[in-house]
């Protein structure tokens, strides 16, 4: 066992966060119905705390620890720099949300911590037990929470649904890990990637990578294994549904670059093909499914299915181009994603869920300024420029077409006209149809300040993309 | 400082107004965003006026350029690179005197939600003088698929009973379009290692790739413009539309499409346009001839203006294409510079004209409420002056020698002379078509007895009514008699323009 003082730095942020929720976990024993506000402050405090530590022992180069089971590199940083900032909205969007429904708040911050906590492990996994352990502690959290609403038996049944098509792909995803240990007799990524060189022939290296593809696809929710995904996301609360639809998508992100790209990149070959249909089924059922939704929940969860087949297609090109342009693509989904179900918050009231495509009729004329918000949202993510949409789509179309898979491309665009109808129609409702009722929507000024915000850096992004662009593809260069 | 930038000034101003307008809020300050929305169109003609002015003639380089890094990423090298030559000035003013004339029409004509409908003009005007300005093919795109959204917003909000369908319609045809060009303007700035559209005219491109890229312009610019058989969402769009998004429509957007021949088609892919051009041709006589024919069986005025735009439009593809028709007759450029020019010409004047008409049509809608031909009769009898007018400006569709219409057609018909008689043949019938279905309309609806009580009650223009209509009416009339100072500003370019295409990419080593 390799073991140094300088590791516990390196995973400073985690330690930290560990801590943080054991304390938001006592405190909250003592919280009256009065004060509750505290365990809400205490989470957020946790999570700007976990930033500055991250901030505080970034590294310029990637370093191991424990054992080589640990990995800080500039990746994982960023990406978990987004979780926090993601998760701080979340929860800010949550917060008058679970008060008007009376869902805990200590569970719901507590186990929403716990789930960043297992997101940062799982990004900052070098090992597959280390994958393992962040993605248990990670989909836990989320089975947890998707039950919160336990007199629902919506709620009960999304979340029986999810937790048993998550073991599911969680045990295919541990025979796939154990047939590569069985091969290149390690559980090191690094150590795998190595042997598997030498195994390159073994037909049981292929399976193995079918079965690890099977289970990544699962938590991102690429066709076909995104049966989960509607259902999971119409079930849920919406702050539930919020949580689940943002910050993990990153971490799956990461996980698939950790075990394809860090682990298995001499069977790229390999995995490219899968990938390509997986893709393409997501970009094809994500988008034509779509259209016929009702629930927007639903059919922002079959817009996730779709997103995720655009992010596969960076991942596709194998380079370091399109890498980068996958983890653009998820960090701005996740911002777009965010203030779509953020907004969907918005317009739900107390004993009133805005679950119907129909409550959005006529929001142009109740409060134009949110409107406006959610028609750069929608076009954002539909990908029309000038907004930051537009260009994630852009950066992993050009990585595709410079390993000259035009035609895949070429799919990609078509399909992201289908997906256009669909997002026009939030449009169409909120400008075009009268309202239902003409009240203007009420909101605590914290949650109209984060709309704005998250509005409005869409559409800045968008005009000045080279920022975040940049960042990913310096994170990327090897 | 500014006179650097002079471009930039031109795009943001615009958008700058129409986000104050936007902040004037609600219908109670209705007042106020009207006024501040011509203040700020009026102010953006004014320098598209100093732009013109300061313009230097006689040389075909790229004037009052910008350039600036956008952004990297990879292969990705995007600048904000802005520059105009003569080609692209002429429709720069028309884009800002059009804008005055939209915000004047729509300004008592809308009372609801008025500080978003001058909002979503203004944004769309800096939009579209983006998409004439750019020299960077992402810059480019950006204007191009932006301008979308207000057009879009535009006439689902303001517009008729089928108001979701038609502008659903117009988005997603376009959209549709816009993508095949965004792969292959992908592709070209991978080759070329930047967004540079001036680049792209040098870049080697074989037989194939030229084809296929292309293809995947004439889809965007195609739809756009819109040529035979991808023209449907056009007459839908324009029936739909409030008076002001169907000016906008017929006279800027509809000239992007080809304005795109020109800067990406015509320059990037010599060759495949060389090789394809009886396609073109085809389309664009299949317009003039057929679509003419379509537009004189209509019963809404709207649509039949809609059906003359596309015919019109089949002008200015035809002016474009006959290009190495003209040069493998004659062996010289000079008729293919007409033809080009002639094209150019027309379609100022096609914006001009067109969005007089669909005024004309919107001056009678907002008093009666209908479109249809079959409603009107007599008019003549209650609004003389309005009858004048839009006399007038029908003469101008039909090409009437005096007025602008003229001009543009007159000179594709004689240059398509010089490649095949039948070329010109058939561009020539328009004369006749054209004639007859502008015409019969307007014989249908302002002469003869007073239809109904309707008719009878009309009241003549208003003073607004009568300065849109008639800054319209000078401006056609000017161009007709001396559209010099028109070729004269695009001449060097066009030139340029004949003799780059004329040289076949393929013949480059290595190419």
């Amino acid at each position: 066992m390799n073991f140094a003082l300088s590791h516990l730095q390196l995973a400073l942020p985690e330690i930290v966060l560990l801590t943080a929720i054991c304390l938001v976990l006592l405190v909250d024993l003592f919280v009256t119905e009065k004060t509750r506000g505290t365990t809400y402050m205490l989470a957020q405090l946790s999570l700007v705390a976990v930033l500055l530590c991250t901030l505080a022992t970034a590294v310029d180069k990637p370093l191991l620890a424990f054992s080589d089971m640990f990995v800080r590199d500039r990746m994982g940083d960023i990406l978990k720099i987004f979780i926090y900032a993601i998760t701080f909205a979340g929860f800010l969007y949550s917060k008058s949300y679970l008060k008007m429904r009376d869902i805990s708040f200590g569970e719901f911050y507590v186990l929403g911590l716990f789930g960043v906590l297992g997101m940062m492990i799982l990004i900052s996994a070098h090992s597959l037990l280390t994958v393992y352990l962040g993605l248990e502690l990670m989909s836990l959290s989320m089975y947890a929470m998707v039950a919160l609403q336990r007199d629902s038996a919506v709620a009960s049944e999304s979340a029986m649904k999810y937790f048993v098509l998550g073991a599911i792909a969680s045990g295919l995803l541990l025979y796939g890990m154990s047939m590569l240990y069985g091969v290149t007799g390690s559980l090191d990524l690094g150590r795998i990637s190595q042997g598997v060189v030498q195994h390159k022939a073994n037909i049981v290296l292929i399976f193995g990578l079918v079965f690890i593809i099977v289970g990544v696809a699962f938590k991102l929710g690429a066709v076909p294994f995104h049966m989960w995904v509607p259902d999971v996301y119409q079930g849920s609360a919406t702050a539930v549904t919020l949580y689940i639809g943002t910050a993990p998508k990153i971490a799956a992100f990461a996980m698939l670059m950790r075990l394809l790209v860090d682990g298995l990149q001499p069977l790229q070959a390999e995995w490219r093909d899968i990938l390509i249909i997986l893709a393409i089924a997501s970009l094809a059922v994500g988008n034509i499914v779509a259209i016929a939704q009702t629930n927007i929940k639903r059919m922002l969860a079959y817009s996730t299915i779709s997103h995720v087949g655009f992010l596969l297609l960076g991942v596709i090109a194998g380079t370091a181009e399109g890498y980068s342009a996958a983890m653009f693509y998820v960090l701005i989904y996740s911002l777009m994603a965010l203030g779509a179900f953020g907004m969907i918050i918005l317009l739900s009231r107390f004993g009133f869920e805005a679950e119907q495509l129909d409550s959005f009729k006529g929001l142009n004329q109740r409060s134009p300024w949110f409107a406006f918000m959610m028609l750069i949202l929608m076009f954002s993510m539909a990908g029309v420029p000038p907004f930051i949409g537009f260009w994630a789509k852009l950066a992993v179309l050009t990585a595709v077409i410079n390993i000259q898979l035009t035609w895949l491309a070429i799919v990609a665009v078509l399909f992201s006209i289908v997906g256009a109808v669909y997002y026009l129609r939030i449009v169409k409702l909120m400008y075009f149809d009268t309202p239902q009722d003409s009240q203007a929507l009420e909101c605590s000024t914290d949650m109209r300040v984060l709309m704005s915000i998250n509005g409005v850096l869409v559409l800045l992004l968008g005009l000045n993309p080279g920022l975040i662009l940049s960042l990913c593809a310096e994170v990327m260069a090897k | 400082m500014f006179e650097n930038h002079l471009l930039s000034l031109l795009i943001w101003t615009p958008i700058l107004g129409g986000i104050l307008v936007l902040a004037t809020g609600g219908d109670k300050n209705s007042a106020e965003a009207r006024a501040l929305a011509l203040v700020f169109s009026i102010a953006t003609f004014v320098i598209s006026l100093l732009v013109y002015h300061k313009f230097i003639l006689g040389t075909a380089q790229m004037q009052f350029a910008e350039l600036y890094d956008w952004f990297n990423f990879g292969t990705l090298r995007a600048y904000y690179h802005l520059g105009i030559d003569g080609i692209s000035l002429p429709l720069i003013v028309l884009t800002t005197f059009t804008t005055i004339i939209v915000v004047v029409a729509g300004w008592e004509v809308i009372q609801f939600k008025a500080a978003q409908y001058m909002a979503a003009f203004l944004i769309m005007e800096g939009l579209m003088i983006g998409v004439f300005a750019a020299l960077d093919a992402a810059l480019f795109y950006v204007f191009w698929e932006a301008m979308l959204i207000p057009m879009f917003i535009v006439i689902g909000v303001w517009g008729g009973q089928r108001r979701v369908y038609a502008t659903f319609k117009f988005f997603l045809y376009t959209f549709f379009g816009s993508v095949f060009m965004l792969v292959a303007l992908v592709y070209l700035a991978q080759k070329g290692g930047n967004f540079e559209i001036l680049q792209m005219y040098a870049t080697p491109l074989n037989k194939n790739e030229q084809v296929l890229i292309f293809l995947a312009f004439l889809i965007a610019f195609a739809v756009k413009v819109p040529m035979w058989p991808v023209h449907t969402w056009l007459p839908d769009a324009h029936v739909e539309a409030p008076t002001g998004g169907s000016v906008v429509l017929a006279a800027i957007m509809l000239k992007l499409g080809a304005y795109g021949f020109l800067r990406f088609s015509l320059p990037i892919t010599p060759d495949a346009s060389h090789q394809l051009d009886w396609l073109m041709i085809t389309l664009s006589l299949i317009a003039v001839v057929y679509i003419g024919f379509v537009a004189l069986v209509q019963q809404d005025m709207k649509k039949l203006i809609a059906y003359s735009s596309i015919s019109h439009m089949g002008f200015v593809t035809l002016g474009f294409f006959i290009v190495w028709a003209i040069t493998a007759q004659q062996g010289n450029n000079i008729g293919a510079v007409m033809g080009i020019e002639g094209a150019l010409v027309q379609m100022i004047s096609h914006g001009f004209v067109s969005g007089a008409m669909f005024l004309c049509v919107g001056v009678m809608y907002d008093r009666l409420h209908s479109r249809m031909i079959k409603d009107y009769g007599g008019v003549v009898n209650t609004m003389p002056m309005f009858a004048a007018f839009m006399l007038f400006f029908a003469m101008a569709n039909a090409g009437l020698p005096g007025t602008s219409g003229f001009v543009g057609e007159f000179m594709v018909i004689l240059s398509s002379f010089r490649a095949s008689f039948w070329y010109a043949f058939l561009a020539g019938t328009t004369l006749i078509i054209g004639a007859a279905y502008t015409l019969w309309m307007v014989k249908r609806v302002l002469f003869g007895a007073i239809q109904n009580e309707g008719v009878a009650k009309l009241q003549d223009l208003n003073r607004r009514e009568f300065f849109v209509l008639g800054s319209l009416a000078v401006m056609v009339l000017f161009f007709g008699i001396y559209p010099a100072p028109l070729l004269e500003v695009m001449d060097a370019s066009v030139t340029n323009l004949v003799r780059h295409i004329g040289q076949s990419k393929l013949l480059v080593p290595g190419g």
